[in-house]
């Protein structure tokens, strides 16, 4: 158990690099604390998988410290910094037995047999393997070989960090959310700090108690699902993030109002906003936008429906809005007008918003 | 892949049938012919039964030839597989040296095999060698043309220094084959070098080594020209092989029966080792 | 997809203080090695090739003392030498092309149909790859005279491809069998014939495979000599057989007989430089 301190990291790939395209990682910081369940969401190509890398030691960085309790681990091979990774495809040793699998980490350590057995047989129950420790580890299900990676990590009783890479990758689409809520459950259990790599927002969301939202090599935002949903700091976060995302739309601010389409709209932060230049956008999410009687004037373009309610994409002034209403609501033909929840609407400049 | 029931996809299969059963058929079908029957010139043939395949079965000639040649393919399938192996193990997985290393490799892969056996005729000779004159400055008397020892020596050393290239090449695509992760994952399970290969890189290895095995047990069992070229199966019979003595048998003296009989069974051999090799394969595929 | 930032497959790059070039590890020395000792015969070839025969039966000398090109001259000069070549180019690459086109049909048949007899139909071209030419060459010899081919370069380019299509059907097989069948549907939905899908879409995608299909064949072909020699005797003879020709005759006119071998290895490193980037792949599905 660790608590893990990135400081000033930057990573490149390339041997000089010069302009700021060559920095796989943009100057960034963070601070894990121990036993936290974290997840770190981004697209492909946003350096997630390279900062998973530079944590566990496979990658030393370029500038920067790494930092476990406080002890400087950046020369660290990632067996002394006590790593275990789930990988997206399971990597298991074929030839051996599940149990031989699960002791593996334990019998290269140099520990005594009795004690092996114990914690195999613990972690083995616990991950609901037991039934298969004599079975040869490649005759198993993909998921099951999973848990057995999941298992080696888990065997270790002073693993620092366990790592997911896209774990779920390879995993039935049925049992992917048997196998999300058990990693969920087990990380309440035994309380080890895990860091959750994935792009699918989903899986995120519901296992991280923060996640760490990244693109194109940086930290856009740190938080808990709830903050990156309510308050996204970044038009990027809010567009990531929730099905469909939020709305952004180009506006102007007067005398501390935001104005879009002519119509003053308002807004949590718009008296803060300065301009000074920069790009002003208004981000209000679908679940915040409703039907009223006066408001915004809109056209109503389509519905689509998504069971339990509709996604109406309107259209103001040529930008889209969309909306979300309940399967019992009635839907105006042609035009509407709106309004957008003042607690729940934010002015951003130039993409992050306004403090 | 799931494949579609078409029996039309005989026509795509025809040239290749044609071609082949052309070039295997008919002359196995001679060869056939041959060794069920006796002539004494004149092209008169008479049915002579199994007896051709008896007095071979039986010729102490056949045996030693096939004794030397399951000696010969023992010896070196026991050098070049490790060999082999343990050369792809210390190549860099990836890297500018790569395919410098790789075509560097293969040439001797594809040297004309007359060549191959006229270069250690001459690299070997004591006097203007370098391999003879080397070993014999080392005070080792070394000749290969009138020591049976010294032929033997000589043409495994050539037959290692021939093949042993697929051995590392097949290996080598095996192990680069293998996702970093498992090498990774070794890693924070702190499994030391070893275990590493023991436990990852020997099973995953599997495939290509069976194919390794099997290619150069057929063709070191079939050897034939650098053999000839190199000691011509001496000195004496000491170098002869099977291919060797059956080729002396039917183009040399035209002892059409029993080198047909020979041949069959020498191409029987061959056979039932493929067919086992072959099962062992796709099992291991079907995994 | 996967933008500049992110590295696809991390490499193993251990904690250094410097990230400069490779490292050179204690156990490359091995290949290196390995690799010197592969050279060594063929340098003492090249050697050879540059010496009059006089001086390599006279002295033992690590390089040539009195270096000449007489002996490369007399082959460029000589037909009987020359033509050798000529000859063994012809029936390679008659036999790399008649194997490669026919095997091309026939493992589109085993990779996407199942049909009467496949299994055992692939097994049993599979044991062609195994014959023993020493089982075959009397038969040849009088199969090919009997067809009137005795002699030219077409009798032993037939010959050839008796272990030449099989593999030639095994490698293709193997790369035509990572190529999804939705590629060949989406063609016929696009309204593509089965030819023209073929040509213009399906062999570029595989075009590695038929490289390593051609290199082969072109290695089995170029190396063997037991069959080539059986089946020519003067129009057609390879430069195998003038080779041993004057190595019983002329009495050991070593340095001549060098100076051919020398020139056997040009083709050889040729095609290997050309697929050298291939010959990992290929032999990746062990299918050699």
């Amino acid at each position: 158990m660790a608590r893990i301190t990135l400081e000033n990291l930057r990573h490149s790939y390339v041997a000089d690099p010069r302009s700021d395209a060559d920095w796989a990682l943009k100057r960034l910081n963070l601070d894990l604390s121990d036993g936290g369940a974290y997840a770190l969401l981004g697209p492909s190509g946003c350096g997630k998988t390279t900062l998973l890398n530079l944590i566990s030691g496979l990658l030393r960085p370029t500038e920067g410290r790494v930092l476990f309790d406080g002890r400087d681990v950046t020369d660290a091979t990632p067996e002394q910094r006590n790593i275990a990774q789930v990988f997206q495809f399971p990597v298991i040793y074929d030839t051996m037995t599940v149990y031989a699998n699960l002791a593996f980490p334990l019998r290269n350590r140099g520990i005594p047999n009795p004690d092996v057995d114990a914690r195999v047989r613990e972690i083995a129950s616990m991950l609901e393997l037991d039934a298969t420790l004599h079975k040869r580890a490649s005759g198993l299900t993909a998921d099951g070989k999973q848990k057995i990676s999941l298992g080696r990590g888990l065997v270790r009783a002073d693993v620092n960090v366990i790592m997911f890479d896209e774990p779920l990758t390879v995993i039935d689409p049925h049992l992917k959310w048997v196998l999300r809520s058990k990693l969920k459950e087990l990380h309440q259990r035994i309380r080890r700090t895990m860091i959750y790599v994935t792009h699918d927002q989903t899986e995120a969301l519901t296992f991280a108690d923060e996640v760490v939202v990244m693109n194109e090599g940086e930290i856009v935002q740190v938080g808990t699902p709830v903050e990156l949903f309510e308050r996204p700091r970044h038009t990027f976060v809010g567009h990531f993030i929730g099905s469909p995302g939020m709305n952004v739309l180009p506006c102007e601010v007067t005398g501390g109002r935001a104005i879009f389409a002519g119509h003053p709209v308002e807004t949590a932060n718009a008296a803060r906003a300065k301009g000074n230049g920069k790009r002003l956008q208004l981000g209000v999410r679908p679940e915040f936008v409703s039907l009223s009687g006066e408001g915004i004037p809109v056209d109503i373009v389509k519905v689509l429906d998504a069971g339990r309610y509709r996604i109406v994409e309107t259209r103001a002034n040529g930008t889209t809005i969309k909306m979300l209403v309940r399967e019992s609501e009635t839907v105006p033909e042609g035009r509407a007008h709106l309004r957008f929840d003042p607690a729940h609407t934010q002015v951003y400049e130039d993409g992050w918003m306004v403090t | 892949m799931n494949k579609v029931v078409n029996q039309k996809a005989w026509f795509f299969v025809l040239p290749v049938v044609l071609l082949v059963a052309f070039n295997a058929i008919i002359p196995l079908m001679t060869v056939v012919n041959f060794s069920v029957q006796e002539t004494f010139g004149d092209n008169v043939f008479f049915w002579a039964g199994l007896q051709w395949f008896e007095d071979v079965l039986n010729s102490e000639r056949f045996h030693a030839a096939l004794l030397r040649s399951l000696l010969f393919t023992g010896l070196v399938l026991l050098i070049e597989i490790p060999l082999g192996l343990i050369i792809a193990l210390s190549m860099p997985r990836r890297g500018p040296w790569v395919s410098v290393c790789l075509v560097l490799m293969a040439l001797p892969l594809l040297i004309p095999w007359n060549v191959v056996g006229a270069m250690w005729n001459i690299m070997a000779l004591p006097d203007i060698g370098l391999l003879g004159r080397g070993i014999n400055a080392l005070g080792i008397e070394y000749n290969y043309t009138r020591q049976p020892f010294g032929a033997w020596f000589t043409v495994i050393l050539m037959d290692v220094w021939h093949w042993t290239s697929l051995v590392v090449l097949l290996c080598y695509a095996g192990l680069v084959s293998i996702p970093d992760a498992y090498y990774q994952a070794a890693k924070f399970d702190g499994a030391r070098p070893w275990a590493v290969f023991r436990y990852i890189q020997l099973p995953k290895l599997k495939y290509v080594l069976t194919i390794a095995i099997l290619l150069r047990f057929m063709d070191s069992f079939m050897i034939y020209t650098e053999v000839v070229v190199l000691t011509g199966g001496g000195p004496g019979n000491a170098t002869t092989f099977l291919s060797i003595d059956l080729v002396k048998a039917a183009l040399g003296q035209f002892d059409l029966g029993p080198a047909a009989a020979m041949s069959l069974i020498y191409f029987l051999i061959i056979l039932l080792l493929s067919w086992l090799f072959y099962t062992l394969m796709m099992r291991n595929e079907a995994r | 997809m996967t933008a500049r930032s992110e590295a696809p497959a991390v490499g193993i790059v251990t904690a250094q203080r410097v990230r400069t070039g490779p490292t050179f590890r204690a156990r490359y020395l091995i290949p290196a090695i390995y690799i010197v000792g592969l050279l060594l015969p063929i340098y003492w070839l090249l050697n050879m090739s540059f010496k009059t025969t006089n001086e390599i039966l006279g002295s033992f000398t690590l390089w040539p003392q009195n270096f000449t090109l007489e002996n490369y001259e007399k082959i460029f000069i000589d037909p009987t030498w020359y033509m050798g070549y000529v000859n063994s180019l012809t029936y390679v690459v008659i036999n790399t092309v008649l194997s490669v086109s026919v095997a091309l049909p026939a493992a589109y048949a085993f990779s996407r149909y199942r049909f009467l007899g496949d299994k055992h139909l692939f097994f049993w071209l599979l044991t062609n790859r195994m014959a023993p030419p020493a089982v075959f060459a009397l038969p040849f010899l009088q199969l090919y005279s009997a067809v009137g081919l005795f002699d030219t370069p077409w009798a032993v380019a037939l010959a050839h491809t008796l272990f030449n299509i099989p593999l030639a059907v095994w490698i293709l097989e193997g790369f035509m069998s990572g190529v999804p069948k939705e590629l060949d549907e989406t063609a016929y939905v696009d309204g593509y014939s089965f030819w023209r899908f073929f040509f213009r879409i399906f062999m570029p995608t595989i075009a590695a495979g038929i490289g390593v299909a051609c290199f082969f064949c072109f290695m089995f072909s170029w190396v063997e000599l037991l069959l080539a020699k059986t089946l020519t005797s003067v129009e057609a003879k390879p430069i195998a057989a003038t080779m041993t020709r004057t190595a019983s005759t002329s009495g050991y006119e070593l340095g001549l007989l060098a100076a051919a071998g020398s020139l056997t290895l040009i083709p050889g490193a040729f095609v290997i430089y050309f697929v050298r980037n291939y010959i990992a792949k290929g032999f990746a599905l062990g299918r050699v």
